[in-house]
């Protein structure tokens, strides 16, 4: 059975979300976003530190989702095209704070499924110093991607949430994969 | 020299840079998705800057946020400065964090790290 996105748009926006977004995405569509997950935040008197956390990394990830997406462009209306932001506030039962979350979920070609994989499993894997050296080494590498951070963009989101990524791939046709990312804050 | 003025956006930094005083100002957010051609005039401007020489070069750097792609265009602009500084110039970068912001000190002490340049972490009250 091939994936149906918003059958799993429905089934991931339940109560708990605090915002959600599916539909394609351009760089006045992620500025309207941070708009608005600015006033949620600030509605929500979340501290901080929270504040910060959540917003940088909606940045990195909303980024991500433009910069990586493998949609065709020319057919304007391809459900490929679309991509999902959720953000969520979920009970943690071992701690008594709530836990944020990020969702992410985008289209990405068949063939650059193994080696997103591997980079993720490879991120998962290190330390917090490890990620750190990881991240500078990067930096300071001279290179620039075409997208223009050199890759750094993954490694970002383990860094600044400190938690591992976990992710999901769904088959939708010959061509594509509906990729999602959960990013817990 | 001309100076250089920059307004900030929604995306991208208040940039201001006095030639005859030295001193270079980077306020705001840096979130662009195009970070290279939002501060290429910047590090252009700075090449040429550094083609002679001044007593001093002070850097005062206060971001809220700054995304990945802005790190390596930052990188740039320090290098820039690096090279400035290599030539016995005097040059410091006063790298400003909010209170209780780690992230921010951490990402100024990478920048610092990689660098030969003498850096300045400042903490600012709320």
């Amino acid at each position: 059975m091939s994936f149906d996105l918003l059958e799993w748009y429905k089934k991931n926006t339940d109560e708990k979300i605090l915002y959600s977004f599916l539909g394609p995405v351009s760089e006045d569509i992620i500025s309207s976003i941070l708009d608005k997950i600015e006033n949620i935040l600030t509605e929500k008197e979340t501290d901080l530190k929270t504040f910060k956390k959540i917003y940088h990394i909606s940045v990195e990830a909303l980024q991500n989702l433009y910069h990586h997406s493998d949609s065709p462009n020319q057919k304007g209306n391809a459900i490929e095209n679309n991509i999902v932001f959720i953000l969520k506030k979920e009970a943690n039962p071992a701690k008594i704070i709530n836990k944020f979350y990020i969702l992410t979920g985008n289209f990405i070609n068949k063939s650059n499924t193994r080696l997103l994989k591997e980079r993720i499993d490879q991120l998962n894997f290190l330390s917090k110093d490890e990620i750190r050296t990881l991240y500078k080494l990067i930096l300071n590498n001279n290179e620039f991607s075409e997208k223009g951070g050199g890759g750094l963009g993954m490694i970002d989101l383990v860094k600044r949430s400190g938690n591992n990524l976990s992710y999901n791939f769904y088959n939708f046709d010959n061509d594509y994969i509906f990729f999602t990312l959960r990013i817990a804050i | 020299m001309e100076s250089i003025r920059i307004e900030k956006t929604r995306k991208t930094p208040d940039i201001t840079f006095n030639a005859e005083s030295g001193k270079l100002q980077i306020e705001g957010k840096s979130i662009p998705e195009n970070s290279i051609e939002f501060y290429k005039p910047l590090v252009d401007w700075l090449e040429e800057y550094g083609k002679t020489s001044h007593d001093a070069t002070e850097v005062n750097i206060k971001l809220e946020y700054f995304n990945t792609s802005s790190s390596k265009c930052i990188l740039d602009v320090f290098k820039k400065l690096e090279t400035i500084h290599k030539e016995n110039n005097n040059v410091i970068i006063n790298w400003y964090y909010e209170e209780d912001d780690e992230d921010m000190l951490e990402a100024g002490e990478d920048y610092q790290s990689i660098l030969k340049i003498p850096f300045k972490m400042i903490e600012m009250e709320e």
